[in-house]
């Protein structure tokens, strides 16, 4: 096979980012054909983002060569990658809520255009490949779904030749992932190239025509994924066969927690509030609450947690005791656990040693104060325990929590929480961000506090994760919880469809 | 109260805001990019020095303003080099620059504290002036109070309606989106906070040209912070600021009226004096109460250093 730059839309040859301490990307060779549906599959911190950084002109590479179109390139910012052709979705998005969709697509034309003929073109090119918006409505107004739709037409009104994806289906329901791989077909179909960034296996041999695998900074394969098990793509990625998470039979005992609540309204006008709620969560088993975010999972978390208080105090009770108007301490002090979704800033204090994170919420459970002193050989200990059984890679435990990467700050987290043997433990999305391996052992542990006769309410935006662990499940829609259905009697499609609010016309048809 | 004293405190509050509006303009569009700059008070009392010297030695206004307005625009630029390019924290910085412009006003102004300048007349505008009653209040005033209001419209134009202010807008809001489709955040936030400083320094020069018209030490009196305080409590919008300045300079005027007219009250001075600052305040945070409109219209990013490589 030649390897001669030409032939190719985008080719890499040896590029090397190193970072003081650690290095990003090593002698990376990556080769894109034109109409090419190219997937760049890794875990996370595997380089992908540093590579295509370094693509996109962000960040410049330390050594190592880029070729457009068979010409050497070299990129010092955005702007030289998009007049060359380059398009980029982000994964948290390049927009500005507070102005309107033409204005957000404005700004990035190199062209001064009216605004009544870009509207025009914007609602031209949107119709064209599905992907429909209103171009006067404010960008702050908009779901997740559609200012990603906002982005991809801003990047194809500049006829990329190009178009760089991140990660771009952590935000969408599964019809609508459906619905974005049509379009991006259709893109490719035209000439246009895509590079497509996942960890999800299955959407790269689904969608991808290519794939380049990446493994703590370097290619370890390029391969057609669609000829390729999942197996050996896992292998690649991970350097090992996929772990397998056992999960045995539940023994369901009585009800640990109870909620009844009317309607809430949130604080936040950004976010919406929670329809009235009723629902419990048995000790032995686990309930999984599906959603894509920003649907009241938030608020959902703050009432559990006792961040925010409940109307009333029997409106939520552990072990049939009224907890309703007690916080975060009185509740922990009840057996409840807490697993937050922002692990950098929530779950711990990122310039506080592990040892002092370990105490911050131990201290209402574990034998760590006499007298209202600290004994440090009993924080020592529970530390180390931790740090030990979680297998977390830390330089010791007056480690300072930022000094760990996220998947170790998370299983410590995890790990701080589970020893404290609860009985009842509430988690938001327990493995974001988290590599494949460090995700499977976290499951697994939830599942083994789940033997030892604990209730565990797990909430996540990863439908596989919670068809995994939970016993039941249910889905939050626009701030209202779906009827609960055991994981047996559910599907992933169903489960989906109710993710877009959808289960009372179900409900109708079936009557 | 008779119609003609009316008419008078009505012109004399025009006047009294249009320092205020000038520097708050130029806050405006250098915090709508994300820059906050607490140098106001210094900017404009080297302004106003500088043009007060300039007018002074060459006999003429229009070179003092031209001379504040780059004393200012010079000083932003030093601020500019400290916070956007060597990622200095803009608050300190903004604090020193305060301290130092007001200082090194009082230092180079020391000779001239007891010369003053020939009052420039006031302009009539032709016809309009003619408009029974409100025609001598709005149109038969000081030169600076049109240029207040020719600025006004170009700020509010080039923020509402060009590309360039939407732009401006955008980087205020988010550089780092700003940065990832392809604009030069660096470039916009330098041109803001030089307009800014430009106009702060115009907005003291005025002080001293038009409205003192002279020049001593703690001629600004905190006008800077005012100004400052205005762009906030106007929750960005250039009309609000409008309306805040000549608040300020109605409640200015009223008080001076009222020390002035011999009517006994038994309240002292100081506190007299402090009624502008403190009835700015207390309008603006009412009418800004809307914590809405307030994230709607506000530089999410005010304040906060940008990074290209990150």
């Amino acid at each position: 096979m030649s390897n001669k730059p030409s032939e190719y839309r985008l080719s890499t040859q040896g590029l090397t980012k190193h970072y003081p301490g650690t290095i990003a990307c090593q002698d990376i060779d990556l080769t894109i054909q034109p109409g090419e549906i190219h997937a760049l599959l890794g875990e996370n911190g595997a380089g992908k983002s540093t590579l295509v950084k370094m693509i996109y002109g962000v960040t410049a590479p330390t050594r190592g060569q880029i070729f457009w179109e068979g010409r050497p390139v070299v990129l010092r910012s955005p702007a030289m990658a998009r007049e060359l052709g380059i398009g980029m979705v982000f994964q948290d998005f390049a927009l500005f809520e507070s102005l309107r969709v033409v204005e957000n697509v404005a700004l990035a034309l190199p062209k001064r255009e009216p605004h009544r003929v870009l509207a025009k073109r914007i609602q031209t090119v949107s119709e064209r490949y599905g992907l429909p918006i209103d171009p006067e409505k404010p960008v702050g107004s908009l779901s997740v779904g559609e200012r990603q739709r906002v982005e991809i037409v801003r990047s194809l009104l500049q006829t990329p030749r190009l178009l760089i994806m991140d990660e771009p289906t952590s935000v969408l329901a599964p019809q609508a992932v459906e619905r974005l791989f049509e379009t991006l077909r259709q893109i490719a179909a035209e000439g246009c190239s895509v590079l497509y960034i996942s960890h999800k296996l299955h959407e790269i041999r689904a969608l991808c025509d290519r794939a380049t695998v990446l493994r703590q900074g370097r290619v370890t394969g390029t391969c057609t994924p669609a000829d390729e098990t999942a197996g050996n793509l896992a292998r690649m990625m991970i350097g090992q066969a996929l772990p397998v998470v056992n999960r045995p039979p539940s023994k369901v005992a009585d009800v640990a927690l109870a909620v009844n609540t009317p309607r809430i309204s949130s604080g936040d006008e950004h976010e919406v509030g929670l329809e009235a709620l009723s629902f419990s969560v048995s000790r032995g088993e686990i309930l999984g609450i599906a959603g894509i975010s920003g649907n009241g999972q938030g608020e959902l978390l703050r009432l559990l947690s006792g961040e925010r208080l409940a109307p009333s105090a029997d409106a939520i009770r552990i072990n049939g005791e009224p907890v309703g108007q007690y916080g975060v301490a009185k509740r922990r002090e009840r057996g409840m656990a807490y697993i937050p979704e922002d692990r950098r800033g929530q779950a711990t204090v990122a310039d506080l040693p592990l040892t002092d994170n370990a105490t911050l919420t131990a201290i209402n459970t574990q034998p760590i104060t006499q007298y209202g002193l600290m004994r440090h050989a009993a924080i020592q200990a529970f530390t180390q325990r931790c740090i030990e059984i979680y297998q977390v890679v830390c330089s010791g435990s007056q480690a300072p929590a930022r000094s760990l990467s996220g998947g170790n700050l998370q299983k410590f987290v995890v790990g701080r929480e589970l020893l404290q043997m609860p009985q009842l433990l509430v988690c938001a999305q327990p493995t974001w961000g988290v590599d494949v391996g460090a995700a499977a052992f976290i499951r697994q542990k939830l599942l083994d506090l789940r033997s030892e006769q604990t209730a565990i309410v797990v909430i996540s935006e990863e439908i596989e994760e919670l068809f995994e662990i939970s016993d039941r499940i249910a889905v939050i829609a626009d701030g209202r919880l779906s009827p609960i259905r055991s994981v047996a009697d559910s599907s992933y499609e169903q489960v989906g469809l109710w993710m877009s609010g959808l289960w009372d016309s179900e409900g109708a048809l079936n009557a | 109260m008779d119609s003609g004293l009316i008419q008078e405190v009505v012109s004399a509050t025009l006047l009294a805001g249009t320092p205020l509006i000038i520097a708050a303009l130029g806050l405006l569009m250098n915090e709508r990019a994300g820059v906050l700059n607490l140098g106001a008070e210094g900017m404009m009392s080297l302004g106003a020095v500088y043009g007060f010297i300039a007018a002074l030695s060459f006999s003429s206004p229009v070179l003092g303003l031209a001379a504040g307005l780059m004393a200012g625009a010079l000083v932003a630029g030093g601020f500019a080099l400290l916070t956007i390019t060597l990622q200095a924290n803009q608050v300190a910085s903004g604090l020193a620059l305060a301290i130092f412009g007001v200082g090194l006003a009082g230092f180079v102004g020391k000779p001239y504290e007891s010369q003053s300048l020939k009052a420039v007349g006031e302009w009539s505008i032709p016809l309009l002036v003619d408009i029974p009653w409100l025609g001598p209040i709005f149109f038969q005033q000081q030169p600076m109070v049109y240029l207040s209001w020719v600025l006004f419209g170009a700020v509010w134009w080039f923020l509402y309606r060009s590309r360039s202010g939407l732009l401006l807008r955008a980087v205020g809001e988010d550089p780092a989106a700003a940065h990832a489709i392809g604009r030069s955040v660096v470039g916009v936030r330098y041109l803001a906070v030089i307009f800014g400083g430009a106009l702060c320094g115009l907005g003291g020069a005025c002080l001293s040209i038009f409205y003192a018209p002279m020049w001593v030490e703690g001629l600004i009196a905190g006008r800077g912070w005012i100004a400052l305080a205005l762009v906030v409590f106007a929750t960005w919008r250039p009309f609000r600021v409008l309306l805040g300045a000549y608040l300020f300079g109605g409640v200015l005027i009223a008080q001076l009226f009222l020390q002035g007219s011999g009517v006994k009250i038994s309240v002292p001075s100081q506190l007299l004096s402090s009624l502008p600052y403190l009835a700015t305040i207390i309008v603006l945070v009412l009418i800004s109460r809307d914590s809405r409109r307030i994230r709607q219209h506000s530089p999410a990013s005010l304040g906060r250093a940008f990074r290209a490589d990150e």
